[in-house]
């Protein structure tokens, strides 16, 4: 399987313009809370104000009471039902969880925790209501610092737990005989070479998809219909069906036009579960749809990791070993991906380098905060920031030019397939050519010789230059893989293609794209496959009772395993085509060349087409003996390798010394997404993720005032950048295609967010090292650069540690504690009726350490 | 409750309404003109843009009262005898949108944003859609797209029909 | 999010107003006034607030539009932040309200946010205060026992409080004509909608290259908008010159008491004060 598709097609690399744009532009877009339905009533939630408290008593009769109010209910009134939300990644086999229920019962451990539910006819009224339950609650004390959380005697995020950490997960190359002994490496460079230690921080997020989330539950029919604004309908149903027993064939999920999601639609919500069980409860279709407010406090955020990371290099820039201790932070409760989110980033620290040697371990850290998952890159992005700061750093050590170094350091394109030392197969990539590319549209050398100039007559305005050159593992994943990292699913895909008999195509995928454009990517890979004009094929998907099988869309997977789903399925139809044309034109089957949606007799001009062989499936007068009359086909796809997109993004900054204010000047990626199906689509995917990318470097973050109170909860505070505050991206992409599937595609929805935050930082950095800053810390707002100046300007020493400046005092440098083996992740206490969260998935029964992908 | 006459997309309703119903609530309850969004409570995301009497307004931040007597355009009152507005069409063509939430409402402001400036720069154009926010595109192929539809309108309708007024400088 | 339920009074006449106000307030209502409801509408929606009763004044026609009268522009306090920038007398004879009204938020809460209602908010990151109190605006206030001026200087007493009694009205704003003079207003703030970090507000008359008149007023460095009288006064008789200019700006956070939030403290605000001061300046005295 490594040929790259042969047929040079009419579809394959047209950038069409998208057909499910009609609806889009004209407002006729069918959203989840546009949806309306007989009888319906609407939900609202009584949400905890504060982090981490007792509940002592709910009243709830004034709310009761309250014009409209079918119903108030709380936690107490549902436990016998909601059980726990579950999470499905125990990363290690004592991997210490929670029970997560939809409406907390007598503890809340985040602002924002459902504490009531109420039923009333309209929104406004179930709104007032909310108002009006009367909730006491005995204050306990909050844990909202992951290094404090981890001391003797910290107080606990959840007092039953015993202890705030939740699991340590460990890969050292060296036992997984992938690699060398990273103290080793670290203890030679340190007598004769270099060491750059460094502590990083990775601000909380929020993933700020545009469409708030609501979900409409139908219980009216045989089947009970939940309506989600999700990006993963196929999943939800599975985990609704094994928390509330109803079973699978009772429950249809419909993701109908779904306004975004990055990560913060891949959810099993609460408030999914509460209005599902209410509705069945009640008989009456609910609408739940939630505030921006309810949005940014209680939909998942994202990153939060403190980063300390150790590089070992010679003297002459070579790099011998990187060790990397992660704490991260999981918040109050573990989702559906939580505790694998930072080993999504544990094989890609070292990147595109070849370090010999390599270490990462990494404690999830419970806190009184909203529960963190996935997020646009979900951790790769902390990865590659992580490594693209360490390689500058090493370039400033060392008074070498930054692509210089890495040049030194990366993949020779002769020297793919590559296996990494964490033992992944880089199957392709030419950062070679790439980085050429940018470095020719973004005139560096022009802009290093403006940089010196501006230095030179000490320009109040400084100019940086930036440089990621960034490579991820996406196309989740080989099932095989995730098995041996505890994931309880798969991450097979698939897609079925129904021939209809008047010559239009219908293809299922169990993708769920929301903003993607599937429904014209997969309709061109069809019309290309098959032969058909693109009009002709539909593509469905969203929907359970139409799309029955998938595991949806997130982590750049759609393209490279459901876009070959696709692939396969009509790769089928044509070998079931190919024996009803044989028949009908009295040939082998060996003979019929199949071209531009004929099966032709070699060398003579009788042909059937594609369409009319679907119509005489249809019609079956004249099939041959035991052949099926149907050419329809259902392909499920496992692949069996990541992607590893690649590219080289350089970032020129200016930054206003005199008030802080970083504006970025050009900003230049080259991309090499192998093979593309739609170049359009592919821009703006790498545009959406620089924007995204971009914005973590300089305005996002989700800050929580010592109470644990979120003081971003609206889009005032937390600054979601518009058109003015981002630049013009100079884009372009190089092609090396994947060799492990038959398009050559690679994923693209992460990269651009994955690149882009550490090209901005570095520049930034470069721009002010000169006037005596270290470091500054993310987003980079004007009053922390103008700080990081002021303390730049008035040290002296150059010897001190590596500081980080924060605004408001922050403390600078805290000595990470030393990261717990696994065996010793939490004490020997065994809680009863902790550990009560349901674990989806196997126990890995293999220890923790030494494992492989 | 306080009534209300409103002409919507070029029909004009008369409804009761509670006086702390949006506009936008007003327009996607009662009227079903569920083309026109929300996405925040702070009239900083800009999804919810309409016309009210030709400029653009944040219909979560109208009450329906105030749009009594008044005209309101939404996105499902752009194109006229099934053609596609130019803005609508450049939209498209230039793959301005994703998930398309945020898109009638970027449309609309983008409409208002030409009626002042009939040729905006590219950090005019930038400048003029700051009410309204994306997450998916990092805007350049919205940019792109106003642009175009500027210059396709300059060209279909050679002298310019309407008093042009400079749009404020920054 | 959907504001709790209120009463609705939408009176067409100022009398009707103030007689709708007199009656709800004297009756013990909590009544909030609706302008063009920019900000009011958020705060509602986000219930920070719940009033009883609103009233509307967006059908009082007279409230509306901008005349001159003698030396000075009056400006209805229900004229809308779009108008502002465009009005050909408020960017003759009072181009600051003109340059500071073009950074309010974005279109489209300029198409509906008013001038007075801004200034009768006073929200300390507000835009129009500062270059109110610069150009020596009078608030022309309608009570139950007739008009009264109150002078910028005396009109903003605390963080989102005036000199407006809760039966009153802010029906004009009365700017003395600055026919001629240069102005800026400069904004700081992290992404374009958001509110100012520190605004600087300056408007200067430039007479045979000297500085013979100088404004500046400053947005976020205190509870209400302050005027920089310390520039001021060190400005005038100075050519307009960047050192002279430099040299005043040194001294506008002089006095002030900033407040402190995530997105600056007071050090930081008072060295934006400076470097912000000295750019309006430059951009005043060279237009």
């Amino acid at each position: 399987m490594t040929a790259v598709d042969e047929r040079p097609g009419r579809e394959l690399g047209n950038p069409r313009p998208r057909k499910e744009d009609e609806r889009l532009i004209t407002g006729r877009t069918r959203w989840t809370d546009n949806i309306v339905l007989p009888g319906m009533l609407h939900v609202a939630f009584a949400r905890s104000p504060f982090a981490h408290a007792r509940i002592t008593s709910i009243d709830t009769a004034a709310a009761a009471a309250s014009s409209g109010v079918v119903t108030v209910l709380t936690g107490a009134d549902l436990d016998a039902e909601q059980g726990s939300l579950p999470t499905a990644w125990p990363i290690t086999p004592d991997m210490k969880a929670p029970r997560h229920p939809a409406v907390a019962v007598d503890h809340v451990a985040f602002a924002g925790e459902i504490v009531a539910v109420v039923v009333a006819r309209s929104a406004r009224e179930a709104r007032d209501a909310v108002e009006l339950v009367d909730v006491e609650y005995d204050e306990l004390p909050v844990v909202l610092d992951m290094e404090a959380a981890l001391a003797d005697g910290a107080d606990l995020a959840h007092p039953d737990l015993g202890t705030n950490a939740s699991a340590t997960w460990v890969f050292d190359s060296a036992q997984a005989g992938t690699g060398a002994d990273v103290e080793e490496a670290i203890a030679t460079a340190r007598e004769s070479g270099v060491v750059i230690e460094r502590r990083f921080r990775q601000q909380r997020l929020v993933p700020a998809f545009m469409e708030p989330r609501s979900v409409v539950v139908d219980p009216t029919g045989d089947q009970t219909t939940l309506y989600s604004a999700t990006q993963v309908p196929h999943i939800v149903r599975v985990m609704m069906a094994l928390v509330t027993g109803v079973p699978e064939s009772k429950i249809r999920v419909v993701a109908p036009d779904v306004g975004g999601g990055f990560g913060g639609k891949l959810q099993f919500t609460p408030e999914e579960l509460v209005t599902f069980l209410v509705a069945r409860r009640l008989g009456k279709p609910l609408k739940a749809t939630e505030t921006r407010t309810e949005s940014i406090m209680t939909g998942h955020h994202g990153r939060d990791q403190i980063q300390k990371l150790t590089l070992a290099a010679t003297k002459d820039g070579t790099v011998t070993g990187l060790k990397v201790e992660l704490l991260a932070d999981m918040g109050a409760y573990l989702g559906l991906v939580t505790p694998g989110v930072p080993i999504l980033g544990a094989f890609m620290f070292n990147a595109i380098y070849k370090f010999p040697a390599y270490h990462f371990s990494c404690t999830n850290v419970f806190t009184n905060k909203t529960w963190t998952d996935a997020y646009r890159g979900a951790g790769r992005p902390e990865a590659t920031f992580g490594i693209e700061r360490m390689m500058d750093e090493l370039a400033v050590e060392l008074g070498r030019d930054p692509i210089e170094v890495r040049e030194q350091n990366w993949i020779k394109h002769e020297e793919f397939p590559f296996t990494t030392v964490c033992g992944l197969q880089y199957d392709s990539g030419n950062y070679e050519a790439a980085t050429a590319r940018a470095k020719e549209l973004f005139d560096y050398d022009a802009l290093r010789r403006e940089q010196a100039e501006r230095r030179q007559r000490n320009d109040p305005v400084q100019l940086g230059i930036g440089v990621s050159t960034f490579t991820e593992m996406c196309g989740l994943a080989p099932s095989r893989v995730l098995g041996s990292l505890s994931y309880a699913a798969g991450g097979w895909e698939s897609a079925s293609i129904r021939m209809l008999p008047t010559g239009k195509v219908e293809v299922v995928t169990g993708t769920s794209p929301h903003g993607q454009g599937h429904e014209t990517s997969w309709g061109q890979i069809v019309a290309d496959r098959l032969g058909v004009p693109f009009e002709d094929v539909e593509v469905l998907h969203g929907d359970t009772a139409v799309s029955p099988k998938g595991l949806d869309t997130y982590g750049s997977r759609s393209l490279v395993v459901g876009g070959i789903a696709v692939v396969k399925a009509a790769d089928k139809v044509i070998e079931k085509a190919r024996v009803v044309a044989a028949h009908l034109l009295e040939a082998n089957p060996d003979d019929l060349e199949f071209a531009n949606g004929s099966f032709t007799v070699r060398g003579t001009d009788q042909s059937k087409s594609i369409s009319e062989l679907a119509f005489a499936a249809f019609a079956a007068h004249n099939l041959p003996d035991g052949v099926e009359p149907s050419l329809d086909s259902e392909a499920t796809f496992d692949p069996e390798n990541f992607s590893f997109p690649h590219g080289t993004h350089l970032c020129a900054t200016e930054v206003d010394t005199e008030t802080g204010q970083v504006r970025i000047r050009t900003y230049v990626c080259v991309d090499d997404v192998g093979d593309v199906v739609n170049p359009l689509i592919v821009e703006g995917q790498v545009h959406g993720g620089l924007a995204q990318g971009i914005s973590q470097a300089l305005y996002e973050e989700a800050v929580h005032d010592e109470q644990g109170t979120l003081t971003t909860a609206t889009f005032v505070d937390y600054l979601v950048p518009s058109a003015v505050d981002l630049p013009h991206y100079t884009t372009d992409r190089t092609v090396t295609p994947s060799t492990t599937n038959p398009l050559g595609v690679k994923g693209v929805g992460e990269a651009g967010t994955i690149a882009s935050t550490p090209a901005v930082v570095n520049s930034v950095l470069d721009a002010v090292r000169h006037l005596g800053v270290r470091d500054i810390d993310m987003p980079m707002s004007p009053q922390r650069v103008w700080k990081a100046l002021q303390h730049g300007a008035s040290s002296t020493s150059g010897g001190e540690l590596p500081d980080a400046a924060s605004a408001g005092g922050d403390a600078p440098v805290v000595d990470m504690t030393a990261p717990t083996d696994p065996g010793e992740a939490g004490p020997s206490v065994d809680v009863a009726g902790a550990q009560d969260q349901p674990i989806i998935g196997g126990q890995p029964g293999d220890d923790a350490e030494g494992r492989r992908p | 409750m306080a009534r209300i006459t409103v002409n919507v997309d070029g029909v004009s309703y008369s409804d009761e309404v509670e006086p702390r119903t949006l506009l936008v609530h007003y327009l996607r309850e009662t009227l079903g003109k569920v083309g026109t969004v929300v996405g925040c409570d702070t009239s900083n995301c800009g999804a919810c843009t309409v016309h009210l009497d030709g400029e653009s307004v944040k219909s979560c931040t109208v009450l329906a009262v105030q749009a009594d007597g008044h005209e309101v355009t939404t996105i499902e009152g752009l194109s006229s005898g099934g053609e596609l507005h130019p803005m609508q069409r450049a939209f498209h063509e230039h793959h301005a949108l994703q998930c398309g939430y945020c898109t009638p409402g970027m449309i609309m402001a983008a409409c208002s944003l030409l009626k002042d400036n009939p040729d905006p720069s590219e950090q005019e154009v930038r400048e003029g859609l700051e009410g309204n926010l994306c997450r998916c595109t990092g805007y350049q192929n919205i940019v792109k797209a106003v642009r175009a539809a500027a210059q396709e309108t300059a060209a279909s309708a050679a002298p310019a029909s309407e008093p042009v007024t400079a749009g404020g400088a920054r | 999010m959907i504001p709790a339920a209120f009463d609705y009074v939408a009176p067409t006449t100022v009398d009707e107003a103030l007689a709708a106000l007199r009656e709800l307030t004297s009756s013990g209502k909590d009544v909030k006034v609706l302008g063009g409801g920019q900000s009011l509408l958020p705060v509602l929606r986000l219930r920070l607030a719940a009033p009883e009763v609103v009233v509307d004044l967006g059908r009082v026609d007279e409230l509306r539009g901008v005349r001159e009268d003698g030396d000075a522009l009056v400006v209805g306090a229900m004229t809308t932040h779009d108008t502002m920038t465009r009005d050909p007398l408020v960017r003759q004879h009072a181009l600051l309200l003109a340059l500071a009204a073009e950074t309010v938020a974005d279109p489209q809460v300029r198409h509906r946010g008013t001038f007075g209602g801004s200034l009768a908010h006073a929200d300390p990151a507000g835009d129009m205060p500062a270059p109110a109190l610069a150009l020596d605006a009078t608030m022309v206030v309608a009570g139950p026992s007739g008009r009264r001026s109150v002078p910028a200087s005396d009109f903003f007493s605390d963080i989102f409080t005036t000199a407006l009694g809760e039966d009153e009205l802010l029906v004009e704003v009365r700017v003395p004509k600055h026919t001629g003079w240069g102005a800026a207003y400069e904004k700081f703030h992290r992404v374009a909608q958001a509110w100012s970090i520190v605004g600087v507000a300056a408007a200067v008359r430039v007479d045979g290259g000297a500085i013979a008149e100088a404004r500046v007023a400053l947005t976020n460095m205190g509870t209400v908008p302050v005027r920089a009288t310390a520039v001021e006064r060190a400005l005038v008789g100075q050519p307009a010159t960047a050192d002279a200019i430099r040299s005043a700006a040194a001294s506008a956070a002089e006095g002030t008491e900033p407040p402190v939030d995530a997105n600056a403290d007071a050090d930081y605000r008072r060295h934006l004060a400076g470097v912000l001061t000295r750019r309006a300046l430059e951009a005043a005295s060279a237009s």
